[in-house]
């Protein structure tokens, strides 16, 4: 293997996956870019091996029924205290029912008591997800597992049950599928259809709008066209945004309370909007359900979408300014293929501007610290509730991002929480840092890209733990 | 390895908890008289032997470090320990100890090892091994778990005292490990910062600029409060933290059946620039170090007289200041030892001069005394250790380093 070799090899593990782990970029300085499109085609990429999470209706479910019971609880205990109190009401069939009802005194929860069911399902998602992440020899798919989650947001804060089981069901069927396929999967999703606000709106004219004087929600419909597929200022209308809005009404969801099927999509033809609706010069004829599939299906296959997912996937993974060049070349693939995710990644890594030596990306807190636990062969283990505290602490707090045009993509968003990084790495080195050889993580986590003042920064650190802070605090391995 | 996990004091305190119930001690296994406790502290960084104990009885003393060299008529003047060498202002608490005849300063003292990484340096102290390597155990596991059943400590049933989220190598091994961590850490040392952003300034200024503006942010916000420096931990909470730590450990030596022998680490004695030796960085370093002697004391209550302390450092520094007035890495320096079991009150060192000549490569303080050599003494007359397990397993290949006689009382 040569030092050529290498250095690719360790540009790829940071710019396209997930920072090196042990030997990796030995293991693949004799094939940077083969390891990485090999990756593309390994069975069940994407998928998540832990299969035994629920699904996003069933976690929403469960919730509900927490929810239901918890408020159940507080009454009870208020009622208690009402007659503890003297003043309930003095009928006979209101005092025995409190007296009967024995009210646990309230308990402070101990150690190691597992959190609350809405906490600990977002928990088990989110260690499923580092875990993918932590395991995978490289982490092109895990990266674009995350990149399409984020261009796809959805919020916890709005959502706590379904943000992990969204991106399982929505997003990493199709993340080497077809475009066109994760639109569908993404826009008929009951998480994007609740957090964008499609499961209130219904056609002004239709059988629940006239009965109930109500109509029109635009959120998802914009924000599908805005920032999923066209881009902003790509040349659609108001008047667009509303036929396209009109054509979704009905996309919703069974109410929580229907104990088998809450929360499952549905479509319901009393809120559809009736009639033919034009969106973008085209006449969508009322076909209840699949007008939408053809709406959506048409915009996944807009020269605008093209360009608008080729500009953000050379922005993730190459520079915040991508060079045009490479640009132009994912859009053409993604045209080419009919939206052919695998292809659009094999376009990028094939592409001579992906492999510039300059690393201006600056990684985002969340794959920083991935990389972190991978260079250290740390992982969480039941501290997945610590991680995520430091993560939400960088700024980027795991599927809760402030506006559903996600987290930023730019070394302007992160660049002012490096001091902190500084915070959470002296914390984790201090933790692991003293059983472990600061240079020899130097060699397998930067190679040929450590510079010479970073090596010997790390090398005259006074600790083993101030050297691996100092490590992972470099540009090199902060950068991508 | 558990990520980010330290074991609250709670959970140890339970743990603890667990641990004295079963780890009684038969009262025959004192029946000399003595329960002996034994922490060591190792000082991670290299400590400056010759600013810590400084020996201004030599002729060559004060050409040697000018301005900065400690002296009994100075402006913050050192205190006189004999004749010859008299210890750094900021610790008058060791000091009362020395007179006391409760501390011993033994110069010139190294371990085996003759290179000057920190890594290596630090594996070795703690390995207690002739030659820097790989190691999953530290001599003071080894001393424990060699111990005869029915001595002054049983190693049957004993425990190692450790402090901090991670263990520090000295204790690891077969003897069981009982851990405890402070609820919180200190945060990233100014000393860290500043080495980030040196490199920063090198490689990428806009990190750099990040940086410093952060630190002056901090600046502003601590104006005025004197126990925060920007960019890190101020002396007021090093001084705070040392105190906990050790004061901590000695609670749990203290305790009827608690653990006998025990060890923490204590960073930051990496003194290139701008030492500060009287006045200053080094200088509030050692006054938290003297505070931590003091809050041991306070904590082993009647048990101070059956204790003793060691601290370590795995390397001394340059003998000259240099050109950013602090010292680099060198090789010999000082190992100090405190407690009430101790026959104290002397300075032991087989003084190597400081002229150039009498320099080690010309540049560092010589080493004369073996560091193992101090550590059998202890491990030896005070926890009774045999003197072939001494040799062929704590401290492996060191049957020339006769164990030091005499320290403990």
């Amino acid at each position: 293997m040569t030092a050529n070799g290498k250095e690719a090899a360790a540009l790829a593990l940071h710019r396209f996956g997930f920072g090196p782990t042990g030997d990796s970029i030995a293991a693949l300085a004799s094939d940077p870019r083969g390891a990485l499109l090999a990756e593309l085609d390994r069975p069940a990429a994407g998928y998540l091996p832990a299969a035994n999470l629920p699904s996003s209706a069933a976690a929403s479910r469960a919730v509900f029924d927490f929810r239901a019971e918890q408020q159940a609880q507080k009454k009870l205990a208020l009622r208690a205290q009402k007659v503890a109190d003297g003043m309930a009401p003095t009928g006979s069939d209101a005092s025995s029912a409190a007296s009967s009802i024995v009210v646990p005194p309230p308990q402070k929860p101990l150690p190691n008591q597992p959190p609350p069911l809405p906490q600990q399902l977002i928990q088990d998602e989110a260690k499923a997800r580092f875990d993918a992440a932590l395991g995978c020899e490289i982490g092109f798919v895990e990266r674009l597992v995350w990149f399409w989650s984020n261009h796809f947001c959805i919020s916890a804060d709005k959502d706590v049950a379904m943000a992990g089981p969204y991106e399982r069901e929505a997003i990493r069927p199709h993340v080497i599928g077809r475009f066109g396929a994760m639109l569908q999967a993404v826009e008929s999703h009951p998480a994007m259809l609740f957090y964008l606000d499609n499961v209130e709106s219904m056609g002004a004219d239709s059988i629940a709008g006239i009965n109930r004087d109500k109509g029109l929600n635009e959120n998802l419909a914009r924000e599908t066209l805005e920032l999923h597929t066209l881009g902003v200022r790509s040349g659609y209308s108001q008047a667009d945004v509303t036929s396209f809005a009109n054509v979704l009404t009905g996309w919703t969801w069974v109410r929580p309370e229907d104990p088998e099927h809450g929360c499952e999509f549905v479509f319901i033809r009393r809120l559809h909007q009736p009639g033919d609706q034009v969106v973008l010069g085209k006449r969508y004829p009322d076909t209840g359900v699949d007008q939408g599939r053809a709406v959506l299906a048409d915009l996944a296959r807009h020269p605008a979408t093209a360009q608008h997912i080729a500009q953000k996937l050379a922005r993730h993974f190459v520079a915040d300014e991508p060079p045009p060049a490479l640009v132009a070349k994912l859009a053409k693939a993604f045209k080419d293929t009919d939206g052919d995710l695998k292809q659009v990644a094999k376009a990028l890594v094939v592409a001579e501007e992906s492999w510039t030596p300059q690393r201006g990306k600056l990684k985002p807190p969340s794959a920083w610290m991935v990389a972190m636990m991978r260079l250290t062969g740390v992982r969480p283990d039941n501290a997945i509730g610590r991680i995520l505290g430091a993560q939400a602490s960088l700024g980027e707090a795991l599927w809760r991002p402030p506006a559903p045009n996600g987290y930023a993509d730019s070394e302007a968003a992160w660049i002012d929480g490096v001091p902190h990084r500084l915070d959470i790495a002296n914390e984790f080195a201090n933790r692991v840092g003293a059983n472990l050889d600061p240079l020899a993580l130097l060699d397998s986590g930067l190679g040929p890209l450590a510079s010479a003042d970073t090596r010997a920064t790390v090398t005259r650190a006074e600790t083993r733990a101030q050297a691996l802070a100092l490590l992972v605090m470099s540009p090199e391995f902060l950068r991508s | 390895m558990k990520y980010l996990h330290a074991a609250t004091r709670r959970e140890l305190l339970l743990a603890s908890g667990t641990l004295f119930a079963w780890a009684y001690l038969p009262k025959f296994a004192r029946a000399e008289g003595r329960d002996p406790r034994f922490l060591t502290i190792v000082l991670r960084g290299a400590l400056d032997g010759l600013a810590t104990v400084a020996p201004v009885g030599d002729p060559n003393w004060v050409a040697l470090r000018g301005d900065n060299a400690l002296t009994l008529d100075g402006k913050t003047p050192a205190l006189k320990l004999d004749d010859f060498f008299a210890l750094n202002p900021a610790m008058p608490n060791l000091h009362h100890m020395f007179m006391a005849h409760e501390a011993i300063v033994v110069h010139a003292c190294a371990t085996p090892y003759r290179e000057r990484s920190h890594f290596d340096g630090q594996d070795l102290l703690e390995s207690g091994l002739a030659k820097p390597g790989i190691s999953d155990s530290g001599w003071l596991n080894r001393a424990l778990a060699g111990l005869a059943p029915g001595g002054r400590v049983d190693p049957k049933g004993s425990k190692v005292f450790a402090v901090g989220p991670v263990t520090p190598l000295v204790v690891r091994g077969a003897a069981p490990v009982l851990s405890w961590s402070p609820q919180h850490g200190l945060p990233a040392s100014a000393d860290t910062a500043q080495r980030l952003l040196d490199l920063y300034r090198h490689a990428d200024p806009k990190l750099a600029n990040v940086l410093d503006d952060n630190a002056k942010l901090a600046a502003i916000e601590n104006a005025g409060k004197m126990d925060q420096k920007p960019g890190g931990p101020g002396p007021a909470q090093v001084r705070a933290y040392f105190a906990e730590v050790a004061g901590t450990a000695a609670k749990f030596l203290a305790q009827p059946d608690g653990p006998r022998v025990g060890a923490l680490a204590l960073d930051g004695w990496d003194t290139h620039v701008s030492e500060g030796i009287a006045n200053g960085h080094l200088s509030q370093l050692l006054g938290a170090l003297d505070a931590a002697l003091a809050a041991i004391e306070t904590n082993m209550g009647p048990a101070w007289r059956d204790t003793v302390v060691a601290l370590v450092t795995e390397f001394g520094r340059t003998a000259k200041i240099n050109g950013t007035e602090g010292t680099d890495h060198g090789t010999a320096t000082v190992a100090l030892l405190a407690g009430g079991a101790l026959k104290g009150g002397r300075v032991i060192a087989d003084w190597p001069g400081l002229k150039s000549a009498d320099l080690y490569e010309n540049r560092d303080l010589k080493p004369t005394t073996d560091l193992r050599a101090v550590l059998k003494g202890v491990l030896k007359d005070h926890l009774r250790a045999d003197d072939r397990v001494l040799a062929q397993n704590v401290f492996p290949g060191s049957d020339g380093v006769k164990p030091m006689v005499g320290l403990v009382g």
